[in-house]
């Protein structure tokens, strides 16, 4: 069952990745690569599926099995809540060894009875792990007696980590969502512009840099999947006339679904860069104008787009004195890199390279022609090369993740997060502003003036300078 | 005394506790040019990393077997054999930590021996010395995985020939020693002329140093070669009750006596540690620590006001607990809410009416109970417990990722002792009272008839 499932999300129609390997290779899947023991680095499938199913706010999130999978890492994603905080509280089974010699249903069933008789969610979401799964607890059977029993919807979400990476979570997190969720509340205020967002998990507060947008536009998310989101809004996400789909390569299948299944059209798109923003939102206007809402949107739609930029190349010109002729190294998978390099290419600042990892083929063709002569894309650089690198001072700046942040501040050069768990918002107009206002701010600290002074003695401890007294 | 008090319950609701491989890998941080390598699915040991990074903001090296559906079900040994020669090739370790996690004990792998086969016949492996540790996550907690990590390096690691040596003694320390308090207990022995071999040593690794090159080993800890002259020494000093294993160990191997010492921070304990160096030595305890020994009692007088009457919540692993504990309650407050991670027998002589072994959610309910307190004192994952009853949260343990600095605080010896009393009373004085007492709720009624 779980095979076949992973078996048809490693081989999307819609992913444009996917459509350009040979048949071959598109048997194989994507996340078919085989980790290499001793040298593999990343978040377990069942880690995928609570990132993208987490930010329902309103949900208990149960994880079934020891230990180590909720407890060392619970509370620790920067996914924002405008109201409930349920969603942040660690629920797990921690199943002891004798647990796991009886089986853990029962414990399971009882966890999930207290959960529900003590805070009274609208759902509870019930996670399969490692262990559970190599026992054979059914975690699908226990969430369905319990639902009846206790009249509410608990849903497992059958993913454990080691069924594959975390972008395959992801997928089985979107999976859970079209199985069990979506299309199971119907909606009394259903409207011509309601959308659903995508791929949208609100961190660091990014989907509020979004929502007035597209509130002064008159339209309206039914559900972000699942970013700031309540129960019933996913639930009743069936009934949107058109969908935003970000971080295309989790929640491809997703939108793919939604489109078959409920004629929910889709734009691909991203709000991280000022050309991004305006297409995407250029984009879902055009879907609901084909779906019968007035076609007055779009102009509406145009005025916004072309103010919005005016407004943010205005505010972001204002850096560029203080930043044009600086050097930067971009190092991410997840921010579509090339509309950040447009960005910065913009006010001036020299990009020497950025990193095309995660991208579509098409993407790194963008790249390639943004960067021109003096940058070059490369797919991964190891950390002491990284480490060289920033030592010789090839770069002013590393923008990346934050398992590259140490290799940028041991060599004392300034680092900008761009991943998840970054603290500030950088999406939309206002979002890339403040991606060049922080960089700014870190680049152009006093800070890094006073680190890199060398110390004042010899190897031997020797003072450098002669007694300035005598 | 307190009354321990152990419910099993089928669900956790914001976890106390962290994983047992977690706290081995921390333990393998204090060793030099050593990597730890979980046996186990790559989710397991990238959640242990980001909470490693978060907690002491420096690079973490870790790996894992990245056993999968298929090799769980066939077994992980091909897995195990793969990575240490990775991980040979690419890092050149001088040790490899091998802890195994739930999945695979859970399917009862054999890793000791298959480890025994895999050395024996991968020559490239010779020089890299393997130290595999039993740490499902199932049992226990961080300090479980820490104590059963120390335990297998000194099973594993070579001693060598054990010639006297006056001037050594052995430090086993707890995982709720900070690198700081490491730091600062190295001085304190070496004032005495001793020199200390510390299994583990993460104030050479995680200090928060720069380094000159990169390396994806840890880099700083202690030497194998420091280990292999434990036998050597006239004493072990162990810290912290979950050490007396690994200390009995080291005896059972070396013959070295073993004296353990509940923790390192108040009056009493330190007094204790300064006597027991001072007959290793044979020297007088030195001006500097007789002057601090007055400076803390000082600062005891001083703060005992800010502390009396006040009423502390405390969370934490066994061993934290009970410091943290102790050092509140001998300064006149009192501890009204007590959750730990394991029911540790020690904890019945501990200043409480009860400790509750659970999660965050037991310490809620307890404060409930006892009518609010004043002051939380709890690793970073009670900032929302914090946060929605409105109570300071003074920071300890693991982890604390939302401070600076907590996990460099040195509060070991009478200086890091007077230190934490000055910074725990401030803590009091900016938490005011958050008990409604009875004259104050009397008052009110009183206006409001
Ligand atoms: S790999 Fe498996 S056991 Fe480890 S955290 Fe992920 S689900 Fe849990």
């Amino acid at each position: 069952m779980l095979k076949q499932k992973v078996q048809e999300l490693m081989n999307e129609p819609g992913c444009a990745t996917n459509q350009a390997k040979s048949a071959a290779e598109k048997k194989r899947g994507c996340g078919a690569k085989g980790l290499l023991p001793g040298a593999a680095a990343g978040g377990c499938a069942y880690d995928g599926a609570k990132i993208a199913l987490q930010p329902i706010t309103d949900a208990v999130h149960l994880v079934h099995g020891p230990l180590a999978c909720e407890g060392n890492s619970w509370d620790s994603r920067n996914a924002a809540s405008s109201g409930c905080t349920l969603y942040r509280r660690g629920f797990t089974t921690d199943l002891s060894e004798l647990d796991i010699i009886h089986g853990g249903e029962r414990k399971l069933y009882q966890a999930i009875r207290a959960a529900a008789e003590r805070f009274w969610p609208p759902a509870i979401f019930v996670y399969q792990t490692c262990v559970t799964a190599l026992i054979g607890d059914d975690v699908e059977a226990v969430c369905r007696e319990a639902s009846k029993r206790l009249g509410l919807p608990v849903i497992p979400v059958v993913a454990p980590g080691f069924a594959g990476s975390k972008n395959l979570g992801n997928r089985l997190g979107g999976e859970a969502l079209l199985d069990h969720v979506i299309g199971t509340v119907e909606p009394e205020d259903a409207g011509p512009n309601d959308i659903n967002i995508l791929g949208e998990y609100n961190l660091a507060g990014e989907l509020w840099q979004i929502r007035p947008l597209l509130d002064r536009l008159g339209i309206r998310v039914r559900a972000c999947i699942t970013g700031d989101s309540r129960y019933v809004e996913v639930a009743s996400a069936h009934r949107a006339r058109a969908a935003i789909m970000l971080c295309s390569q989790a929640m491809v299948t997703l939108a793919r679904k939604m489109r078959e299944r409920w004629e929910i059209p889709y734009v691909e798109g991203s709000f991280y860069g000022i050309q991004d923003t305006s297409d995407t939102l250029r984009g879902v206007v055009r879907l609901l104008v084909d779906r019968g809402a007035d076609p007055d949107l779009l102009t509406r739609a145009d005025a916004l787009v072309a103010e919005e930029e005016r407004r943010a190349w205005a505010r972001l010109e204002s850096f560029a004195p203080r930043l044009a002729g600086r050097k930067a190294l971009l190092y991410t998978g997840g921010v579509k890199s090339w509309s950040v390099v447009s960005a910065l290419k913009e006010i001036g600042m020299e990009v020497i390279g950025t990193s095309v990892r995660k991208s579509t083929s098409e993407d790194k063709e963008r790249a390639k022609a943004l960067l021109g002569e003096e940058g070059s894309t490369f797919d991964a650089i190891p950390n002491a090369e990284m480490y060289r690198m920033l030592k010789a001072g090839e770069a002013d700046i590393l923008l990346s993740g934050g398992r590259t942040q140490f290799v940028a501040l041991k060599s004392r050069t300034p680092w900008l997060d761009i991943n998840q768990e970054r603290h500030h918002a950088y999406a939309g107009y206002d979002g890339m502003v403040e991606l060049v206002r922080q960089i700014d701010l870190v680049l152009n600290n006093p800070v890094w003036a006073a680190v890199r002074r060398p110390d004042p003695w010899d190897a031997d401890g020797r003072p450098l300078e002669a007694p300035s007294w005598l | 005394m307190a009354l321990i008090v152990s419910l099993p319950k089928p669900l956790s609701v914001s976890p106390l506790k962290i994983s047992a491989p977690l706290g081995g890998a921390l333990a393998f941080m204090g060793l030099d040019g050593c990597l730890p390598l979980f046996h186990g699915a790559q989710g397991c040991t990238a959640f242990a990393l980001v909470a490693l990074v978060r907690h002491f903001r420096e690079a973490i090296p870790l790996q894992t077997t990245a056993m999968d559906e298929i090799t769980t079900i066939l077994g992980g040994m091909d897995n195990v054999e793969q990575a240490l020669l990775n991980i040979t090739r690419r890092a050149n370790p001088k040790v490899i930590g091998l802890l195994s996690t739930a999945l695979t004990e859970t399917r009862g792998e054999d890793m000791e021996g298959d480890l025994r086969v895999i050395l024996g016949r991968n020559s490239e492996l010779a020089g890299v010395a393997v130290v595999p540790a039993t740490t499902p996550d199932y049992d226990g907690s961080l300090e479980t995985g820490w104590s059963k990590a120390v335990e297998a390096m000194i099973r594993w690691l070579p001693q060598g020939p054990q010639v006297p040596q006056a001037e050594q003694v052995n430090i086993l320390p707890g995982s709720h020693l900070t690198p700081g308090d490491i730091e600062e207990l190295r001085a304190i022995v070496e004032d005495f002329g001793l020199e200390p071999v510390i299994l583990p040593d993460l104030s050479g690794a995680l200090d928060g140093h720069l380094p000159s090159g990169w390396v994806s080993t840890t880099l700083g800890g202690t030497s194998l070669e420091r280990v292999g002259r434990m036998a050597r020494s006239p004493l072990t000093i162990a810290i912290g009750e979950h050490m007396r294993g690994p200390a009995e160990v080291l005896r059972w191997r070396t013959g070295v006596p073993v004296l353990v010492l509940d923790r390192i921070i108040g009056l009493d304990p330190v007094d204790r540690l300064m006597v027991a160096l001072a007959n290793v030595s044979g020297r007088p305890v030195p001006l500097r620590y007789q002057r601090q020994r007055s400076q803390l009692i000082d600062a005891m007088l001083d703060g005992q006001f800010a502390f009396a009457g006040r009423r502390i919540a405390l969370a934490g692993e066994p061993d934290l607990l009970w410091s943290m504990g102790r050092l509140v309650s001998e300064m006149g407050a009192r501890v009204v809410a007590a959750t730990t991670t394991a029911a540790a027998p020690f904890l019945a002589e501990f200043p409480a009416e009860r400790v509750i072994v659970g999660d965050l959610d037991d310490l809620d309910e307890q404060i409930t109970e006892a009518g609010g307190c004043d002051l939380l004192i709890a690793n970073s994952n009670a900032t929302q417990l914090a946060a929605r009853r409105g109570l300071a949260l003074f920071r300890v343990g693991f982890p604390v990722f939302d401070r600076l600095g907590v996990a460099q605080r040195a509060s070991a010896g009478y200086r890091g002792t007077r230190d934490l009393i000055f910074t725990l009373a401030g803590a009091l004085a900016d938490a005011g009272s958050h008990l409604v007492t009875e004259h104050r709720h009397e008052h009110a009624q009183a206006t409001a008839g």
